[in-house]
C-alpha cells in the first residue's frame, strides 16, 4: 500500500492510463498533431475526426446531440460562458437570475460579476440536508427571471439535486436552466432531455480525463443562445473561439466513453467502500454526516468530528490526502460556506473532513484510513478544551466566548 | 501549507498538555478564542509564594499553529515570574515558530491566554487578601 493514500477524488482524479495512452497519439510528428480547424490537408482532417469522435462520446454520456457540445478549458469557463453568455444575450428580456448558496464559486462569482453590471441575483438557501426546496425555487422566480442555475452534485457534500424536477419548473415558465455537472459525470446518470436542462457545464479531470478541458452543453431544440465571451476566429459555432486542443478533447472523449461503459459497476464497488468507511467512522462519538445520505453520490463522505478542528485533523492525517470543509489553510480563515449554508454551527463547520473515493481506491486503503482517523480524533480530543467541557456536561452554545 | 519544523515538533509532541485544579487559589486559568473563529486556547499556570510560575498546562482546539503556539508558551512561562511572563509578546512566539502571516493570530491568541491566566490568578489572590483583611 503506497502512502499517502489519495482520498480526494472530488478535487481531481488521476488520468486513466487508457486515456493517457490515447492522448499521446495526438501530440507528436508520429501522431495526429494537426490543427482540427485546418481544412486544406489530411493533418487537419484527421485531427478534426478525432475531435468529432470525442465530441460524440461526451454527448453520449449526457444524452445530447454532438452539435450541442462546445469545448472549453474546463467547468469554470463553462460556468462563466453559460451565465454571462445568457445574461449578455437575454439581458434585454429580463435581468434576474436564481441560484443557490452552495453552488461552486465559478457560478457564484459569475453571478456577483453580473450584479456589478446591474443584474439581480437571488441566492437560495438549501435545506439542512443540502437539497433545494422546490417551492422556494418557484417562489423566487419572477416574470423577469431569465436563468436558473443549480448544480447537479455538490462538490463538498455530494448531494444530488433533482434536476428533472427543477427542469420541469423552468421549462413550464420559459426560463433557461443551467446546471454545473462537473461532479456528476460517471457518478450519476444524466439525460439532458429528460431533465430539461438547457445548459450544462462539464469537466474532464473529475472523471479520469485530463485537466484543462471541459464542455458547455448548449441546447439546440428549443434553441438556446449565448453571447460569446472569447472572440477570435468563431470556432465552436461562434460560441468559443480558439484552436481546439486535440489531445485534450480526445482525452475527455475517451474518459467519458469509459465512464459510460463502466459506471454502473464502478458506482456499486465505490458505494461498498464508502459505506465501509462510514460504518467504521460512525463508531466514534460525536460525529455527524454532512448532507443527505440518501440523495448522494456513492463516492462522497463528508463528516464533522465535533470538538476537533479540521485543519489540525488534516495535519494529523498526513498519510491520507483528504480535504477540509474549513478553508483555514487559505488566507480566509472562514469555515466552509457550504456547511454554513446548511445551518451547521461553527464548531461543526470547522471540524469537517471530505473523503472522496474513486476508481483506484482499494479496501485495504479504506481500512487504513478509518483506523488512522479514529486514532487521531482521540489524540486531538485529548488536546481539546471543548471536548473537556463537553465531557463535563457544559453546553458550548451557552458559553460567552471572548471572540477575537 | 508547509509548516516549520518547530511547529511540527510542538504539534506532534505537545508539551504540558493537561489540566490544573482551577479551584486551587494558586492556579490562574485563561481561556481565550471562540469555536466560531476556529480556535480556543485554555492556559493554566500555578504560581508559588515567590510569584514564580512553577507549572503550566494547556489545551487547545485549533490548527497546528495554534497548538504549537500554546505548547511553546507553556515551556517559556515555566520558571518565570508572573511579571516576566506577562511581558511575552506574540511577535516572539511568531518568530520562534516561523509562523506565516495568516497564522499570526495564533500567536496573538497565545499572548492573550497568558495575560488572561495571570489576570485570573491576580483576581483570585486579591479576593483572598481582601477576605483575609476583613477577617
Amino acid at each position: 500500500m503506497k502512502k499517502p493514500i489519495y482520498l480526494d477524488y472530488s478535487a481531481t482524479t488521476p488520468v486513466d492510463p487508457r486515456v493517457a495512452d490515447k492522448m499521446c497519439q495526438y501530440l507528436t510528428l508520429d501522431g495526429e498533431f494537426g490543427n482540427p480547424a485546418s481544412r486544406s490537408h489530411a493533418f487537419g482532417w484527421h485531427a478534426e475526426e478525432a475531435v468529432e469522435e470525442a465530441r460524440a462520446n461526451v454527448a453520449a454520456l449526457i444524452g445530447a446531440d454532438p452539435k450541442e457540445i462546445v469545448w472549453t478549458s474546463g467547468a469554470t469557463e463553462s460556468d462563466n460562458l453559460a451565465i454571462k453568455g445568457v445574461a449578455g444575450f437575454y439581458g434585454k428580456k429580463g435581468r434576474h437570475i436564481v441560484t443557490c448558496k452552495t453552488e461552486h464559486k465559478a457560478v457564484l462569482d459569475s453571478c456577483r460579476q453580473l450584479e456589478r453590471e446591474g443584474f439581480e441575483v437571488t441566492y437560495l438557501d438549501p435545506e439542512p440536508n443540502g437539497l433545494l426546496d422546490l417551492n422556494k425555487l418557484k417562489a423566487a422566480m419572477r416574470p423577469d427571471t431569465i436563468l436558473v442555475s443549480v448544480m447537479h452534485v455538490n462538490n463538498e457534500i455530494g448531494v444530488i439535486q433533482d434536476l428533472a424536477a427543477i427542469g420541469k419548473i423552468t421549462r413550464e415558465r420559459g426560463v433557461l436552466f443551467h446546471s454545473d455537472a462537473a461532479q456528476s459525470t460517471g457518478k450519476v446518470p444524466i439525460d439532458v432531455n429528460a431533465m430539461n436542462v438547457d445548459l450544462m457545464s462539464l469537466s474532464a479531470h473529475k472523471t479520469y480525463g485530463p485537466k484543462g478541458v471541459g464542455v458547455l452543453y448548449v441546447r439546440r431544440k428549443p434553441r438556446v443562445r449565448i453571447e460569446a465571451q472569447m472572440h477570435g476566429g468563431g470556432h465552436e459555432r461562434g460560441m468559443r473561439s480558439g484552436t481546439l486542443a486535440t489531445h485534450q478533447c480526445v482525452g475527455m472523449g475517451e474518459a467519458y466513453r469509459l465512464a459510460k461503459q463502466e459506471m454502473a459497476a464502478e458506482i456499486e464497488r465505490i458505494r461498498g467502500l464508502r459505506n465501509r468507511l462510514l460504518a467504521s467512522l460512525k463508531g466514534i462519538p460525536e460525529v455527524y454526516v454532512n448532507g443527505d445520505l440518501e440523495h448522494r453520490v456513492a463516492h462522497n463522505l463528508n463528516m464533522s468530528f465535533n470538538f476537533v478542528e479540521g485543519e489540525s485533523l488534516i495535519m494529523a492525517l498526513k498519510d491520507i490526502a483528504v480535504s477540509s470543509g474549513s478553508a483555514c489553510t487559505s488566507a480566509s480563515l472562514e469555515p466552509s460556506y457550504v456547511l454554513r449554508a446548511l445551518g451547521r454551527n461553527d464548531e461543526l463547520a470547522h471540524s469537517s473532513i471530505r473523503f472522496t473515493i474513486g476508481r483506484f481506491t482499494t479496501q485495504e486503503e479504506i481500512d487504513y484510513a478509518a483506523g488512522l482517523v479514529k486514532e487521531k480524533v482521540v489524540k486531538l480530543r485529548e488536546l481539546s478544551p471543548l471536548w473537556e467541557m463537553h465531557q463535563e456536561g457544559i453546553d458550548l452554545s451557552k458559553v460567552q466566548w471572548a471572540a477575537h | 501549507m508547509a509548516y516549520s519544523d518547530k511547529v511540527l515538533d510542538h504539534y506532534e509532541n505537545p508539551r504540558n498538555v493537561g489540566v490544573l485544579d482551577k479551584s486551587d487559589p494558586k492556579v490562574g486559568t485563561g481561556m481565550v478564542g471562540a469555536p466560531a473563529c476556529g480556535d480556543v486556547m485554555k492556559l493554566q499556570i500555578k504560581v508559588n509564594e515567590q510569584g514564580i510560575i512553577e507549572d503550566a498546562k494547556f489545551k487547545t482546539y485549533g490548527c497546528g499553529s495554534a497548538i504549537a503556539s500554546s505548547s511553546l508558551l507553556t515551556e517559556w512561562v515555566k520558571g518565570k515570574s508572573i511579571e516576566e511572563a506577562g511581558k511575552i509578546k506574540n511577535t516572539q512566539i511568531a518568530e520562534e515558530l516561523a509562523l506565516p502571516p495568516v497564522k499570526i493570530h495564533c500567536s496573538v491568541l497565545a499572548e492573550d491566554a497568558i495575560k488572561a491566566a495571570i489576570a485570573d490568578y491576580q483576581t483570585k489572590t486579591a479576593t483572598k487578601d481582601s477576605k483575609a483583611d476583613a477577617a
